[in-house]
């Protein structure tokens, strides 16, 4: 490998582990003397604990401890909310439940023994007395009289009720030319499922009282200050590792209760402790995704001119409040409801409501793919209501392109962007106008072919803190990094953001390379360890390159300020004349005075000949928090056929055109791109979490929950276009969540489209093979009907 | 194959003596006939490359080759691989030489989190075993059995395609 540059497809330096099964995973981690952990949970969706037996598993072979709920009711304290709204609802949220579970799976007790088989063993010897309690899952009926009441410090099981909006929707559509299209939009609730399921190895120093947590997290830095924070244990004691981590997708993004139950066990029992969820368990026990009932509106023109958009929203927070869970169906939702049209009016009511089930919190999109899900949705069946179409009523509303901010309804400021732009260029690789005449000729042919077109924007690079704090977030969103060069010339750089597949050791060795010329094999990149570096905020939101990279970029800008003016003075010139390019210093118009910067960063560890004032070594630290978001956008285009008689639906091809700024690695782009646009299709097509009235979770398992394989999609088309983000110094945007937030909406515009012509107006996700064969029937039928009134009236 | 009966603790736990070659030596262990080869291989000879990713047999991250075939090893007891041949992901490059299809995945890009990886790496070397040349079709097929969540599985298919390309 050589020195690489900005823009460059780096192969990825993480793969030669990955490929060889040498990666090191939290259950690779083997301590000696290490115990396992199984947890207890609630079998029922609601129920009072009357009491709990633990003497058999006591007794059974292996087992150390068993602790309930009430046993370390002290210790455990109570998991904390990371975002505060008005007036929010905060019940209290005890890792193990002591009085009353409130969702199928809430954890009441946990086993301690010497190996896992025995620890799972123990488990169906608790003996657990419930009482069991009326459920609701539904986040709508949740909020009616006589619902069962989860929290008694939520009224009606309210946990906030929320509002955004601009201009005047109510007035807007007393105009006798708008017309109004009601839908309700349902967006289904999802399990994240990460390949590796989540996991924690605690490891108390009975010597010095520290603990260490190896977990499977985005965030171990924020973990280690919540874990603080609620159990009291001395922040400088506590130690977080991230080692590799199997995927994420939003779901290992919170302070979980199994993190702090290891640690204070571990504390106990004075013996590392080690807990891996199984898959079934994680259905239960990590938090889900989506999971909204709407009531939306759209209002416009016959001229197709929108005029406004009108939310009512019951976003389910499950049980209890994840640790973002308040901020996703709010900012990250509401504030998206322009899309990236001019949209003037904005009404948009949000109730957060808890319910007996799984909390609910951020997954891959987090917000934004409900909101550009139902956008979409309700621009396309606009258009079909008016006879217009999509692409037409689309483009006449867009916002104009620009390249430094622009203030839209609901007050947030779109960084740049050329939407029209993007959406010709995706048009013109998918070829429109050629696929309504195959259209057309696949109908007469008695084919249902559809094709579906979703535009989307994004809120992305989370940060600014100050903005964050004033709407509720508990935490700095900046971002770190620490760059140290070595002696010999080779770098060790720290950074703050956590990788769980984003590759960030390849694409931020590649961004010090093409800033210091440093070979990429030359430079290491640490990240996840609390102990190895400054404090960081870590992986989500497409932050990492916008926000981290940025922080990045700053620490090797004053790298190379240092090693500019060391080289001048060693080369004896006038720093004016002394140029740096591909790791070499040289002075203009003399060939022979050149230094690299392997030279000159053993020169500044020398310290023998240093400029008047500057200190000795090499190393430098940035912490950088953005003016603004950053904001990604793009145009997606899908075409599905529909088979008649069993309602099976196949996507046909797909076309995603994006525009993520300025791109560092175009293959690790395209990659997250893929990965998304794959979720985002299996939310439209497969993908749904079933509850039971009374709170059982019928989708429980791999088994019954349909998470998409290879045979489901064809190869995708990507392409993209280029509007660097004025938020930060490289002009990024982030890539990791697009794919998520508009495949989704592009699937069902496209499902609904090929059934279009039989009269369907719209579909609830998923559209399964049922669903779709339902809906033809139904149209069929009401075709009948509706030809033997006509018939009847002649 | 031994079987007897362990007292310490705190109850009789059997354990049967079992003779598995993994990766071409072979190793004589007593084990619990209900271990899972899946655990077998990892908690007994620490090779930690094959993981665990559910408990039904659905994602196909523990994927090992059992005398010369994929199976998912957690759908496996040790005791049923007792004098048999197994090959974990540890065992398949060449010293320092990947094989064609650990090659194809990090050349193409197929992999991000890298944790279904192994999996997917030891069914596609099967699948390419029996069929050398395999259309797209037949590769999504062929990988049906093995979830990811990272890539949606298109740099997958190119890595086995680039695989099958190199093999010829």
């Amino acid at each position: 490998m050589a020195v690489a540059t900005f823009g460059e497809s780096v192969k990825r330096t993480e793969d030669p582990r990955l490929i060889t099964g040498r990666g090191k995973y939290v259950d690779d981690v083997r301590l000696t003397g290490m115990a396992h952990l199984a947890f207890v949970r609630s079998t029922y969706g609601h129920a009072n604990i009357k009491s709990i037996d633990t003497s058999a598993a006591l007794n059974a072979p292996g087992v150390i401890a068993v602790f309930t709920g009430a046993d370390l009711q002290e210790e455990l304290g109570g998991l904390p909310v990371g975002w505060m709204l008005p007036d929010l609802k905060q019940p209290p949220h005890p890792p193990l439940a002591y009085e009353t579970v409130r969702y199928l799976g809430d954890a009441v007790a946990v086993i301690v023994a010497d190996s896992a088989y025995q620890a799972n063993d123990a488990v169906d010897l608790v003996e657990v007395d419930y009482e069991v309690l009326p459920a609701i899952v539904n986040g709508e009926e949740a909020t009616k009289d006589g619902a069962p009441q989860l929290h008694e410090e939520a009224p009606n099981n309210i946990g906030f009720d929320w509002e955004v909006g601009g201009g005047d929707y109510a007035e807007a559509i007393k105009d006798p030319d708008v017309i109004v299209v009601k839908e309700r939009i349902v967006n289904q609730r999802l399990i994240p499922n990460s390949m590796e399921t989540r996991g924690v190895v605690a490891d108390y120093d009975v010597g010095k009282g520290n603990i260490t947590l190896y977990t499977s997290t985005q965030i171990p830095h924020l973990v280690k200050l919540l874990f603080s924070l609620v159990t009291g244990w001395p922040e400088q004691k506590v130690r977080v590792i991230a080692p590799d981590v199997g995927g994420g997708f939003g779901s290992k993004l919170y302070l979980y209760a199994e993190e702090v139950v290891a640690g204070i066990v571990a504390r106990q029992v004075k013996r590392p402790v080690k807990w891996i969820e199984s898959r079934s368990e994680a259905y239960v026990s990590t938090a889900h995704g989506r999971d909204h009932i709407c009531d939306a509106e759209i209002a416009g023109k016959k001229d197709g001119e929108i005029v406004g958009i009108k939310v009512d929203l019951y976003a389910n927070l499950g049980a209890y409040l994840s640790t973002f869970a308040p901020l996703i169906p709010t900012y990250l939702f509401g504030l998206m409801l322009g899309g990236v049209y001019k949209m003037p009016n904005i009404d948009c009511k949000v109730h957060g409501v808890f319910t007996n089930t799984t909390p609910v919190d951020a997954y891959r999109g987090a917000g934004r793919p409900e909101a550009a899900y139902l956008v979409e949705r309700m621009v396309s069946r606009f258009a079909q209501e008016i006879g217009r179409d999509p692409i037409v009523v689309r483009r006449k509303n867009m916002l104009q392109a620009h390249k430094n901010g622009r203030e839209v309804t609901t007050g947030v400021m779109y960084d740049s962007g050329d939407y029209k732009g993007n959406l010709n260029k995706a048009l013109e690789i998918f070829d429109y106008k050629q696929f309504r005449a195959d259209q057309r000729a696949a109908r007469r042919e008695g084919k249902l072919l559809g094709v579906g077109i979703a535009t989307y924007i994004e809120i992305c690079g989370m940060a600014p803190s100050a903005v964050a704090s004033s709407l509720g977030a508990g935490a700095g969103l900046w971002e770190s990094s620490n760059v140290r060069v070595h002696p010999t010339g080779k770098a060790t750089i720290y950074i703050g953001t956590s990788p769980h597949g984003q590759g960030h050791e390849t694409t931020m060795a590649q961004l010090v390379s093409s800033e210091l010329g440093i070979p990429v094999e030359d430079i290491e990149v640490l990240h996840g360890d609390t102990d190895q570096g400054q404090f960081g905020t870590g992986t989500f939101g497409s932050r990492s390159l916008a926000v981290g990279g940025a922080a990045l970029f700053n620490s090797l800008q004053k790298v190379k300020a240092k090693t500019h003016r060391l080289a001048s003075h060693l080369l004896e010139a006038d720093p004016k004349f002394v140029t740096f390019s591909n790791g070499t210093f040289a002075v203009e118009d003399i060939a022979d005075k050149t230094l690299t910067i392997q030279e000159v960063a053993g020169q500044a560890y020398a310290a023998a000949n240093l400029p008047d004032g500057m200190e000795p070594g090499l190393e430098e630290v940035s912490f950088f928090d953005p003016q603004n978001f950053a904001w990604p956008n793009g145009t997606h285009i899908c075409v599905v056929e529909i088979e008649q008689d069993t309602g099976k639906v196949e996507v046909q091809r797909y076309v995603a055109v994006d525009d993520f700024g300025n791109v560092l690695n175009p293959m690790i782009v395209d990659g997250m791109t893929h990965g998304g646009v794959a979720q985002g299709i299996g939310q439209a097509l497969s993908e749904q979490a079933v509850y039971t009235d009374d709170g059982q979770l019928l989708s429980g398992s791999l088994m019954d929950y349909a998470l998409p394989s290879a045979d489901m999609f064809p190869m995708m088309e990507l392409d993209r276009t280029v509007s660097p983000s004025p938020s930060n110094p490289i002009g990024v945007k982030g890539a990791g969540e697009a794919g998520t937030i508009a495949a989704s909406p592009a699937v069902m515009n496209a499902v609904v489209d090929a059934l279009a012509h039989l009269g369907v107006m719209h579909m609830d996700m998923p559209a399964t093979s049922e669903k779709v064969w339902r809906a033809i029937q139904d149209a069929k039928e009401a075709q009948r009907a509706a030809r033997a009134t006509a018939r009847a009236a002649k | 194959m031994r079987v007897y009966l362990e007292t310490s603790g705190k109850g009789p736990t059997m354990s049967t003596e079992i003779t598995v070659t993994v990766n071409g030596t072979a190793h004589t262990e007593a084990v619990e006939p209900r271990l899972l080869l899946a655990h077998f291989l990892r908690d007994v000879l620490d090779l930690t490359g094959t993981h665990v990713g559910c408990d039904t047999s659905q994602c196909g991250a523990c994927t090992v080759h059992l005398n010369g075939e994929a199976v998912k090893s957690c759908t496996v007891f040790a005791v049923q691989a007792d004098g048999a041949e197994v090959t974990t992901i540890e065992g398949l490059a060449d010293g320092d030489t990947y094989s064609n299809v650990q090659q194809g995945f990090w050349d193409e890009h197929g992999l991000q989190c890298g944790f279904c990886t192994p999996g997917m790496i030891m069914t596609s070397e099967a699948l390419l075993k029996q069929n050398p040349n395999p259309t797209e079709e037949e590769i999504r097929e062929g990988i049906a059995g093995n979830y990811c969540r990272c890539t949606g599985y298109q740099n997958i298919v190119n890595a086995i395609g680039a695989a099958a390309k190199a093999g010829k």
